[in-house]
């Protein structure tokens, strides 16, 4: 077990790292990371694509059906397509490129992807109400010490520890 | 100074995805790949995402301050929220509860669907239903709620009145000690095979 964890880099090293590619982001571009952005963008880019009608009479796809640029081809797409890659080669440099469901021995596979279905429906709805996740509302909005950015952080860990006990027989 | 690149500009969209490549990297070497190993931290047998998270967030508001002062950035022309209160709040709860039942958010489980775990797959689909669920009955639910509560764009600083430098050093301070006391923890705790 702890050669397993021993492949993962220093976390202190790690949080260092991913602090100077966020404010290099900053610097160079203006603004943070994120990753839900680019999965609304994703959606709208299809909506507008494949019912443009619905698109221009809806209150949310309004902005995007009249828009000059595809939303395919904004920011946060490309960035998640480099996140893809990124995850790719340390993975590969890691051997640690294979096919599998993570989970629980106290679990079923079937469950751990049922859970984590409705784990994603949930930070799907959140992340469009805080306007961005983890990263892109959490961590970019602390790294610019905005009172957003450490409100979401509170309350994404807070009701993590809140309601820790409900959900261990599916963890530990 | 800063911005160095227009928003818009094909430079931008290269600056975008080489910049996802390093973030992509270092979430997944430091282990943002497992579900088990990221929710250690509420059952205190791997504290990984704390340290790294408050470590990135101490570097990148030191270093901002720093090219800040240096008269390389203004917080003016980069991008500060702005503090919509309660629609944070419940976002927030959706979002708590996400990370607690799938493991994942959204950035680690596109790292982790990148590697072939086929668990960050289904959230990442589940994602997609959310997000688009949340579009569908955006008018009926959601627009009216998202925009209440607006504080503007609002820093630490304002809220405690303490110069900014003040307040990242306190906010260092606090993670060091956090640091420390999630160590502490994990030293009384079972180790979880994962």
């Amino acid at each position: 077990m702890s050669d397993t964890q021993n492949k993962y880099m220093n976390p202190y090293l790690a949080g260092v790292l991913l602090g100077l590619i966020i404010m290099a982001s900053f610097i160079i571009t203006g603004q943070g990371t994120g990753a839900s952005g680019a999965f609304k963008d994703i959606i709208a880019a299809g909506v507008v694509k494949f019912a443009p009608a619905f698109a221009e009479s809806s209150a949310f796809f309004g902005k995007y059906a009249g828009a000059e640029h595809s939303p395919l081809k904004a920011w946060l797409v490309f960035e998640i397509i480099g996140v893809i890659a990124g995850a790719i080669i340390s993975g590969a440099l890691a051997g640690r490129l294979n096919l599998k469901v993570e989970h629980s021995p106290k679990i079923t596979s079937k469950t751990r992807i049922v859970m984590a279905i409705i784990g994603g429906i949930f930070f799907g709805i959140g992340s469009q109400l805080g306007r961005g996740c983890t990263s892109g509302a959490g961590l970019s909005g602390m790294a610019v010490m905005s009172v957003s950015g450490f409100l979401v952080v509170g309350v994404i860990f807070g009701v993590g520890y809140s309601l820790a006990w409900a959900f261990k027989k599916y963890w530990v | 100074m800063s911005p160095l690149i227009t928003p818009g500009s094909e430079f931008d969209l290269l600056w975008a995805f080489i910049i996802g490549i390093g973030f992509g990297f270092i979430l997944e070497a430091a282990g943002f790949s497992t579900s088990r190993k990221i929710v250690g931290l509420f059952y205190g047998y791997d504290f990984t995402v704390i340290k790294v998270f408050f470590t990135a967030a101490v570097t990148a508001s030191t270093g901002i301050l720093l090219f800040n002062h240096l008269g390389y950035v203004d917080y003016g022309s980069i991008y500060v929220p702005t503090t919509f209160l309660w629609p944070t709040v419940v976002g927030g709860i959706f979002m708590g509860l996400g990370f607690l039942i799938g493991g994942f958010c959204p950035g680690t489980s596109v790292c982790a669907a990148a590697i072939g775990k086929l668990d960050a797959l289904a959230f990442v689909g589940g994602i997609f239903g959310g997000i688009f669920f949340y579009t569908m009955s955006f008018e009926t639910l959601w627009m009216e709620f998202r925009t209440t509560s607006n504080l503007g764009v609002l820093q630490l600083s304002d809220v405690f009145g303490l110069p900014l430098g003040v307040m990242i050093l306190i906010f260092s301070v606090f993670s060091i000690i956090t640091f420390v006391v999630v160590s502490k923890i994990k030293q009384n705790i079972k180790n979880v095979e994962y």
